[in-house]
C-alpha cells in the first residue's frame, strides 16, 4: 500500500480520465451503469484528495514526477497546502454534484446520459490537473481540457444553451492565448516551463519589460477566465442556458479554480515580490475588483430569472477573491483563500436549489418560487441556508471569510474594498429575501388561479413534493458543510492556509 | 485609584466553566424537533413548548445562586477566528435579561396557547417553533462574552423572528416584514459590522471587559463615531430615527408583540447597546471623553417624542410600541449617566419595564380576542364587559409610568436618582416630563373603560372576559409587577452587583 500512497497525485487525475473512457464504452451496453460508475471514480478521487491533502499536513510539500522524469524536463504535479485544501474542497464538491445529478441527467439528457457523464469526468479531470500541475505549460493544456468539455456540457442543454456556449468558446478561447503568449515569452526568457525552476531563474532578470509583458498577458487571459468584470460577458449567458446539473458544477467550480490558477502564477511563477513590489498593478486590479463586486451586485438586482441572478452573483464573488488577493496583506490573502473553498460550498448549494426547483417547477423564473415553503420545505431551508452565508450570517461560513475580507481591507487602508464588500453584503439581503418572500408571501398556482385558500381541506394547498431523493441528500450535506466550514474555519486558517501565504507576510 | 480598586474587586470574582449556560441556549431550539414532529396533535405539541420553556427557566435559574455569590460562569463554544472564540459567559447583567426573558416565555406560552387557539391561526407549528428559536438566541445575546458571539445570537434573533413577525402572510405583513429587515438586519450588516471589525483590527480583541477594550487604542474621535454607529446600528433598541421598523412589527400576532416587541427582542437592542458601553467602550473612557451627554440627549429625543406620538396614536397596539420605544431609551440613558444609581436604574428598568408592558400587551391581545376591537376609541366602557382584563390594564400602566405599588417605580427611582449624581438636572427634568406624558396616553384608557355615561359605552352586559389562558397570564404578570415593588428581588441585587462589577466596590 505504500506505493499507492506515493501516487495519489496521478490518481487523483488518472482515475476520472479512465473513468470517462470506460462509461463511454459502457454507455453503448448499458447505460444505467453510467452513473455508478461515475459516482465510484468521484468517491476514489474524493478518498485520494483527501489522503493526500492529510500527508501535506503531517510531511509538507510533495511533488510528483509524472514517469519519473526529474524537472524541467519531466511534467510535475507539486501539491502543497494551498492547493491540496481547494483540491479536497473542489472534489468534494464534484461529487457532490455528481450524486445530485442523476435524475436531473435522466430527464435532460435521455440517450445523452453517457455522453454526460463522460464530459463531467473529463472536465473534473481538467480541474483537478489545473490544482496540481506544477508546470506552466501544463496548465495550459489543463485549462483547455477543462475549456472545451465546459463548452461541450453547456451546449448540451436546449435553447439558446448553445449559442452561449459558442459564446464561451470564443472567450475562452481569447483567455487561454493570451495566457499561452505569457508563458511563451517566459520560455524564451527562461528556457524552462517548470514553475519553481522559472521562479528561481526570473529574479536574474529583473527588471525586464518582456517579464512584465508576459505577466499581464497571463494575468489578463486568467481574468477573461474567472470572468473578472468587465470580462464577465460570457459567464451569466452560460450559466443560465445551461441545464441546471451543469451550471451547479461549473459555477462552483470554473471561477475559483482559475483564481487559484491566479494566486499560483501570480505567487508561485512570478513571486510576490514582483507581483506586489515590482510593478504597479496591485491598484488598478483592486479597484477592478471592487467594480465586479458592485456591479455584478446590482446587475444581479435587474434579473427576473433565478439561475441567472445567481450567476451574477458569482461575478460579484470572483471580485470578492480577487480583491482579497491583491491586498497583499495576511488578511486579505487568507480571506480570498478561505472564500475560495467557501463559496465552492455556497455556490453548489443556491445552483443545486436553484436545479432542484426548476426540476419541480419546469423552469426557473423568479415567479415560480411562489408557495415553494410549502411545496419544498427542506430544499427551501437549505437554500435560505445558502443565502444567508452569502450574505454573511454568522456562524455559516460566508461570514467568516468576510470577515477577513473586510479586516484586510481595514488594514490595507483600502475604504472602497471594504465600503464594496458591505454594499454587496446589503444588495444580497435584498436579493434573497426577495425570492424568500415570493416563496413565503405569494401562493402557489396551478394553471392561472390562486391556490391559497383552501376551498376543501387538500385540495388548495400544494402538497409536498420535495427534490428526488440524490439531490435532497446532497442538499442537506453541503448545508451541514456550510456550517463545519463555519465553525472550523479558525482552525482551517491557522492550520492550513496560513502555511499557503507566502513568507514574507509572517 | 478607580482602576486599581476595579482590579482588586475582579481579582475576587471567581470564573468557573460550565456547559449550563449552553444548555441554557440549547434548551429551546432543542424541542423544534419535537415540536414538529407532533404537529398532529396540537396539545402534544403545545406540552413540548412548555416542556422547553420550564427547563430553560429552571437551567438559568440554577445558575444565578453562583452569580449572585460573584461567580462567573465561562463556556467556549469553538475558536472561530485566531483571537477571537465564540464564547459565553454569564455574569449579573446577563443573568438578568437572560431570567426576565426566559421566566417571562413560559407565562407568554400559556398565552399563545389561548390566543392562538382562540383565533383559530394558522400555521401554529411554524409559530412555535419560531418562537423557541427566539428564545433560543434572546439567552445566547444574554450569556455572550464577546462581541462576536454577540452578533452571531443578534442576527439569529433577527432571522428567528422574520417569520413570526410575518405570520399572516399578507400584503401588510409583507411590507412590514421588509421594513423590520431593512432596519434591523440592513443597520447590523451596514454599521455594526464594519464597526466591530474596525475595533477588532484596532484592539486585537472583542471580549466584553469591566474597563472596555477601547479605551487608549482608539482616538477619541474615533470612539464618537462608533459610538453613534452602536447605538443607531443596534436598532433592535429602536432610539430615534430608527425606531420605525417596532410600530410596523405590530402586525405581528399579539402574543409575538408581548414577548418579543416589549421583552426579548428590543431589550436585546439595548442590553447590546449597554454591554458596548460598560463592555467595550468603558464607563471610564466614554466619562473622560465627555459622550455621555451624546448618548443620553439621543435617548431623551427619542423619549419625549415616542410619547408624544404615543398619545395620538389611537391604536392601541401602536401605542403600546411608541410607549415601548420611549421606555427603552430611558435605559439607554440611564446606563449612559455613568453614574452608579443611573446604571442601577437602567438595567433594573430591563425587568421591570418587561413585566409591566408584557401586562399591557396581554391585556390587548385579550381585548381582541374577546371583542375584536385594536382601538383605543372603541374602547369605552370595556371595563363593565372585562373589567378584570382592565383592572390588569391599570397596574400594568402604572408600573410603566413609574408609579408605586408596582415595579416599575423601583426603576425610575434609580433613574432619577441617577441623573442628581451624574448632575444632569436637564435629563431629570426630561424623566419627570415624560412620566405625566406615560401617564397622559395611558391612564385615560383605563379611566374612560370603566367611567362613562351609559350613552357613551360601548360595550353592555354580562360579563364576558377573554378565553382563560389569554386571562390568567396579564393577572399573573400584573400581580407580579406588583410584588416586584415590595421585593425587587432578585433583580436589584443583579443589577447592583453588575454596576458594581463595572465601577468597583
Amino acid at each position: 500500500m505504500g506505493g499507492m500512497t506515493e501516487h495519489l497525485p496521478a490518481i487523483i487525475v488518472a482515475v476520472p480520465l479512465l473513468a470517462a473512457l470506460i462509461v463511454t464504452v459502457v454507455w453503448w451496453f448499458n447505460d444505467r451503469l453510467c452513473f455508478p460508475l461515475s459516482v465510484a471514480a468521484g468517491l476514489v478521487v474524493c478518498g485520494a484528495s483527501a489522503n493526500l491533502f492529510q500527508k501535506v499536513l503531517t510531511q509538507g510539500v510533495i511533488e510528483y514526477r509524472l514517469g519519473g522524469w526529474p524537472p524541467p524536463v519531466g511534467i510535475v504535479f507539486r501539491v502543497d497546502h494551498l492547493n491540496g485544501l481547494i483540491l479536497v474542497v473542489v472534489t468534494l464538491v464534484a461529487f457532490l454534484n455528481l450524486v445530485a445529478s442523476r435524475r436531473s441527467a435522466e430527464k435532460e439528457f435521455r440517450d445523452k446520459v453517457g455522453a454526460f457523464y463522460a464530459l463531467f469526468l473529463l472536465f473534473i479531470t481538467g480541474l483537478f490537473g489545473i490544482l496540481i500541475t506544477g508546470d506552466a505549460f501544463n496548465l495550459f493544456v489543463l485549462l483547455e481540457i477543462a475549456s472545451l468539455t465546459g463548452y461541450a456540457l453547456i451546449g448540451i442543454g436546449s435553447g439558446r444553451a448553445s449559442l452561449s456556449g459558442l459564446n464561451y468558446l470564443l472567450m475562452g478561447t481569447i483567455g487561454a492565448s493570451l495566457y499561452l503568449f505569457g508563458v511563451g515569452i517566459l520560455y524564451v526568457l527562461t528556457g524552462s516551463l517548470n514553475m519553481v525552476d522559472i521562479a528561481g531563474i526570473l529574479p536574474n532578470l529583473w527588471p525586464s519589460s518582456a517579464i512584465v509583458l508576459a505577466f499581464l498577458l497571463c494575468m489578463g487571459g486568467l481574468f477573461v477566465k474567472m470572468a473578472l468584470f468587465p470580462l464577465h460577458a460570457w459567464l451569466p449567458n452560460a450559466y443560465t442556458h445551461a441545464p441546471s446539473v451543469v451550471s451547479s458544477l461549473v459555477a462552483p467550480l470554473t471561477t475559483k479554480v482559475m483564481i487559484y490558477a491566479m494566486m499560483r502564477v501570480a505567487l508561485t511563477v512570478f513571486t510576490f515580490d514582483f507581483a506586489f513590489n515590482q510593478i504597479a498593478v496591485r491598484g488598478p486590479i483592486l479597484w477592478l475588483a471592487i467594480l465586479a463586486i458592485v456591479g455584478g451586485s446590482l446587475m444581479a438586482l435587474s434579473q427576473r430569472r433565478l439561475k441567472k441572478m445567481l450567476a451574477y452573483i458569482v461575478v460579484a464573488e470572483v471580485g470578492y477573491m480577487v480583491g482579497g488577493f491583491w491586498l497583499g496583506n495576511k488578511a486579505g490573502m487568507s480571506g480570498a483563500v478561505l472564500h475560495i473553498i467557501n463559496d465552492a460550498v455556497m455556490t453548489l448549494c443556491v445552483f443545486l436549489a436553484a436545479a432542484a426547483i426548476t426540476i419541480r417547477t419546469g423552469d426557473d423564473r423568479l415567479s415560480s418560487l411562489r408557495g415553494m415553503f410549502k411545496r419544498m420545505p427542506l430544499t427551501m431551508a437549505v437554500m435560505v441556508l445558502g443565502g444567508l452565508s452569502l450574505i454573511g450570517v454568522p456562524p455559516t461560513c460566508g461570514f467568516f471569510s468576510k470577515w477577513y475580507l473586510i479586516s484586510g481591507g481595514i488594514e490595507a487602508g483600502h475604504l472602497g474594498f471594504v465600503m464594496a464588500l458591505i454594499i454587496s453584503s446589503l444588495v444580497n439581503v435584498v436579493l434573497f429575501f426577495r425570492c424568500f418572500e415570493i416563496g413565503y408571501f405569494e401562493p402557489f398556482m396551478r394553471g392561472g388561479e390562486p391556490h391559497s385558500a383552501p376551498v376543501e381541506p387538500g385540495y388548495g394547498a400544494p402538497t409536498v413534493q420535495e427534490a428526488p431523493v440524490e439531490m435532497l441528500f446532497a442538499l442537506l450535506t453541503t448545508a451541514l458543510l456550510l456550517l463545519l466550514l463555519g465553525l472550523f474555519s479558525g482552525q482551517i486558517v491557522t492550520r492550513v492556509i496560513h502555511q499557503a501565504l507566502p513568507a514574507v507576510l509572517g | 485609584m478607580l482602576a486599581k480598586k476595579n482590579k482588586e474587586f475582579f481579582e475576587l470574582m471567581e470564573t468557573i466553566g460550565s456547559i449550563r449556560p449552553l444548555l441554557a441556549i440549547l434548551a429551546s431550539a432543542l424541542v423544534i424537533p419535537l415540536i414538529i414532529l407532533s404537529r398532529g396533535s396540537p396539545n402534544l405539541r403545545e406540552l413540548w413548548t412548555m416542556v422547553g420553556a420550564v427547563l430553560k427557566f429552571m437551567i438559568v435559574f440554577s445558575m444565578l445562586p453562583m452569580v449572585l455569590a460573584g461567580t462567573q460562569i465561562e463556556c467556549t463554544l469553538a475558536q472561530v477566528l485566531p483571537g477571537f472564540a465564540l464564547q459565553l459567559r454569564v455574569d449579573a447583567l446577563g443573568m438578568l435579561f437572560a431570567l426576565v426573558s426566559s421566566f417571562l416565555w413560559i407565562i407568554t406560552s400559556l398565552y399563545s396557547i389561548g390566543y392562538m387557539r382562540g383565533l383559530q391561526e394558522h400555521d401554529q407549528t411554524r409559530y412555535y417553533s419560531f418562537f423557541a428559536l427566539s428564545l433560543s438566541a434572546t439567552v445566547g445575546v444574554a450569556f455572550s462574552a464577546n462581541l462576536l458571539t454577540l452578533y452571531l445570537f443578534y442576527e439569529l434573533l433577527t432571522l428567528s423572528t422574520y417569520p413570526l413577525v410575518t405570520h399572516h402572510q399578507d400584503q401588510e405583513a409583507r411590507s412590514s416584514g421588509r421594513k423590520y429587515l431593512f432596519f434591523i438586519l440592513g443597520t447590523s450588516i451596514g454599521m455594526i459590522l464594519p464597526a466591530m471589525l474596525f475595533i477588532a483590527h484596532k484592539t486585537g480583541t472583542l471580549d466584553f471587559t469591566s474597563q472596555g477594550i477601547v479605551a487608549g487604542r482608539i482616538s477619541g474621535q474615533a470612539t464618537s463615531f462608533l459610538v453613534l454607529l452602536f447605538v443607531f446600528g443596534f436598532a433592535k433598541a429602536a432610539v430615534m430615527p430608527f425606531h420605525a421598523w417596532l410600530p410596523a412589527a405590530m402586525v405581528a400576532p399579539t402574543p409575538v408583540s408581548a414577548l418579543l416587541h416589549a421583552v426579548a427582542v428590543v431589550k436585546v437592542g439595548v442590553f447590546s447597546v449597554a454591554r458596548m458601553i460598560t463592555g467595550i467602550f468603558g464607563t471610564g473612557w466614554l466619562d473622560d471623553l465627555g459622550l455621555s451627554t451624546l448618548i443620553c440627549g439621543l435617548a431623551a429625543l427619542t423619549i419625549i417624542v415616542s410619547s408624544l406620538i404615543a398619545l395620538s396614536a389611537d391604536g392601541l397596539k401602536r401605542r403600546l410600541a411608541f410607549s415601548t420605544i420611549g421606555q427603552l431609551s430611558y435605559i439607554i440613558l440611564g446606563v449612559a449617566l455613568l453614574s452608579k444609581s443611573g446604571m442601577v436604574g437602567g438595567l433594573l428598568h430591563i425587568g421591570m419595564h418587561a413585566f409591566g408592558k408584557i401586562t399591557l400587551f396581554f391585556c390587548a391581545g385579550a381585548i381582541f380576542v374577546a371583542t375584536g376591537v385594536t382601538n383605543v376609541s372603541q374602547m369605552v366602557g370595556i371595563g363593565k364587559r372585562m373589567p378584570l382584563t382592565m383592572s390588569a390594564f391599570f397596574i400594568g400602566a402604572l408600573s410603566v409610568i413609574g408609579l408605586p405599588p408596582c415595579g416599575g417605580f423601583i426603576s425610575k427611582w434609580h433613574l432619577v436618582l441617577g441623573t442628581v449624581e451624574a448632575g444632569q438636572f436637564l435629563m431629570l427634568g426630561i424623566l419627570l416630563v415624560s412620566s405625566l406624558l406615560n401617564a397622559a396616553y395611558f391612564l385615560p384608557i383605563v379611566y374612560r373603560a370603566f367611567f362613562c355615561s351609559p350613552s357613551e359605552s360601548m360595550f353592555e352586559g354580562p360579563m364576558a372576559e377573554a378565553p382563560t389562558w389569554c386571562l390568567l397570564p396579564p393577572l399573573l404578570t400584573a400581580l407580579l409587577s406588583m410584588v416586584l415593588f415590595f421585593y425587587p428581588q432578585p433583580f436589584l441585587r443583579l443589577a447592583r452587583l453588575g454596576v458594581q462589577a463595572i465601577t468597583g466596590g
